[in-house]
């Protein structure tokens, strides 16, 4: 619990300690009982016959098919994270340039691929990969082609505030020291920039990582549709307790990612007094 | 261009569910995540932590998973159906599927906005002898729902956005199963991209110009 949720409430009397013990006991029952109402329907399916759990223990499942699938993801992931940021920062430059003829496109880009949902996005890249590259498979190419340019385009404005968020007198020393703009840019700003944006980047790349189970709509075999369709199509009967292990890996993967981005914003040499308080990533 | 005049009826219908969608997820959602931020910063450590575990496995799960999950893994395999219709019945899965993955979210930017709020509001409102849910509902949330307008509209316009995940549980309505129905038929279509891109826009865009209006309006001057 953080120290401002503290200030809420005082510490408890004799009567809010028992309404506290009350209100525990409340929702302790009311926990259990949704557990319990999970449980006794998992039971009147069968769903905890040791048959359905059983081959998790079983190196091949996860040879064959989890690692796979989790290593599928990651590719897209990892792909789809250095083209993105690479679009980013491309045009979250651009959109600061001083060329109103580079600033503007730039920005009407950035705008458009923020407003489309990516899986509009991705299917049209899937479908239109054929026409013009001749048949393959193209589901990676459409899923890593969409999450560049919806990330990369978030990851453009996180850019752009971090940059505008630098103070003025770093800049106007940079051009005192003799730099010229793209030198004040990539030797000053873009530094600052990063550093200061860095707990918002990597909450955009949890998104990302997250956004790659859209591949398993167009049919990328990432863990999703490892998990999801190839493992219960092999073992009878298992998509719920696949769905369930599958889950807690995407879950274990994100909650790395996000106690990173948390441990970057605390952490000691965090340029705290320059950190924008705007929300940007967006899920 | 023929295309997009030719496939616009049912790209429109389509287009009507993807706002159906998000006009009843809105609604759910946000109700939803403000119990859940009550919950979250509740005097009961039992709540504070049923609130936290909420959130963080509907964060971090996909929703890809969380959709597909509430069609193949609640209906078909554990029996909840909420009509005998299929396409009703899965309409409303990913009502549900959609409302809790974004109430998370909701959950979280409220939070923030809690955070905004200056200490000093909540020690003069226990000083003053309101009770926890006193001090919420009259000076705590309203002050929190003012300065989080601008980030919950980017939760609600990515919700809208994420309508058309709805394939994933099995909901084949919306426009993105209809534009990908329509270039399995005819091939790819980029007017149909388009038009749908515009759809989109002409919704999102607003929100997003309103949200910020608003924000502006309500923004709480300290």
């Amino acid at each position: 619990m953080n120290s401002r949720s503290n200030v809420l409430f005082d510490a408890p009397g004799p009567a809010a300690r028992r309404r506290n013990n009350v209100l525990t006991l409340l929702a302790t029952t009311a926990t259990l009982g949704v557990a319990c109402l999970v449980y006794a329907k998992f039971d009147e399916k069968g769903q905890w016959s040791g048959q359905l759990w059983r081959h998790f223990i079983t190196a091949s499942t996860w040879t064959e098919f989890i690692i796979p699938g989790l290593t599928a993801t990651l590719k897209a992931a990892a792909l789809g994270a250095v083209f993105a940021l690479a679009f980013g920062a491309a045009f979250g430059v651009a959109r600061l340039s001083d060329h109103v003829w580079i600033r503007r496109p730039a920005g009407a880009v950035i705008d458009i691929f923020r407003s489309i949902p990516l899986l509009l996005l991705i299917f049209f890249m899937f479908y239109l990969s054929p026409t013009l590259f001749g048949s393959g498979d193209y589901t990676l190419l459409a899923l890593i082609g969409g999450l560049t340019l919806y990330n990369g385009s978030v990851l453009a404005e996180v850019l752009r505030a971090g940059v505008l968020a630098v103070p003025r007198g770093q800049s106007e020393a940079a051009y005192a020291l003799g730099l010229r703009k793209a030198g004040v840019m990539w030797h000053v700003l873009l530094p600052q920039a990063v550093s200061a944006m860095m707990p918002t980047i990597v909450s955009q790349l949890v998104v990302l990582l997250k956004d790659t189970a859209l591949g398993y709509i167009i049919g990328y075999q990432d863990l999703l549709s490892y998990g999801f369709q190839i493992l219960p199509a092999n073992y009878f009967g298992t998509r719920v307790s696949s769905a369930i292990v599958i889950a807690a890996i995407y879950i274990g993967l994100n909650t790395m990612l996000s106690a990173l981005a948390s441990w970057l914003e605390q952490r000691p040499f965090a340029p705290h007094e320059r950190r924008p308080l705007a929300l940007l990533t967006s899920e | 261009m023929d295309e997009l005049v030719r496939y616009a009826p049912p790209l429109a219908v389509g287009f009507l569910k993807n706002l159906q969608l998000a006009v009843i997820c809105a609604v759910i959602s946000l109700l939803a995540g403000t119990l859940l931020v009550i919950m979250r910063v509740a005097p009961t450590p039992v709540l504070r932590a049923i609130g936290g575990v909420y959130v963080n496995v509907f964060r971090n799960t996909p929703l890809t998973l969380v959709l597909a999950f509430s069609a193949l893994g609640l209906s078909d395999t554990l029996g909840l159906t909420f009509s005998s219709t299929p396409s009703t019945n899965s309409f409303w899965l990913v009502v549900l599927g959609l409302s809790a993955y974004t109430s998370a979210f909701v959950c979280e930017a409220l939070r923030s906005g809690i955070n905004t709020v200056p200490m000093g509001q909540a020690e003069a409102a226990r000083a003053i002898g309101l009770t926890f849910v006193q001090s919420l509902r009259l000076i705590i949330l309203p002050q929190a729902f003012r300065s989080v307008v601008a980030p919950l509209g980017s939760v609600m316009i990515a919700m809208t956005k994420n309508t058309t995940v709805a394939i994933a549980a099995g909901y084949l309505a919306e426009s993105s199963f209809v534009m990908k129905d329509t270039f399995d038929t005819t091939g790819v279509s980029i007017p149909i991209f388009l038009g749908l891109v515009v759809a989109f826009m002409a919704v999102t865009l607003p929100i997003a110009f309103g949200a910020g209006r608003l924000a502006a309006r309500f923004a709480v001057a300290r």
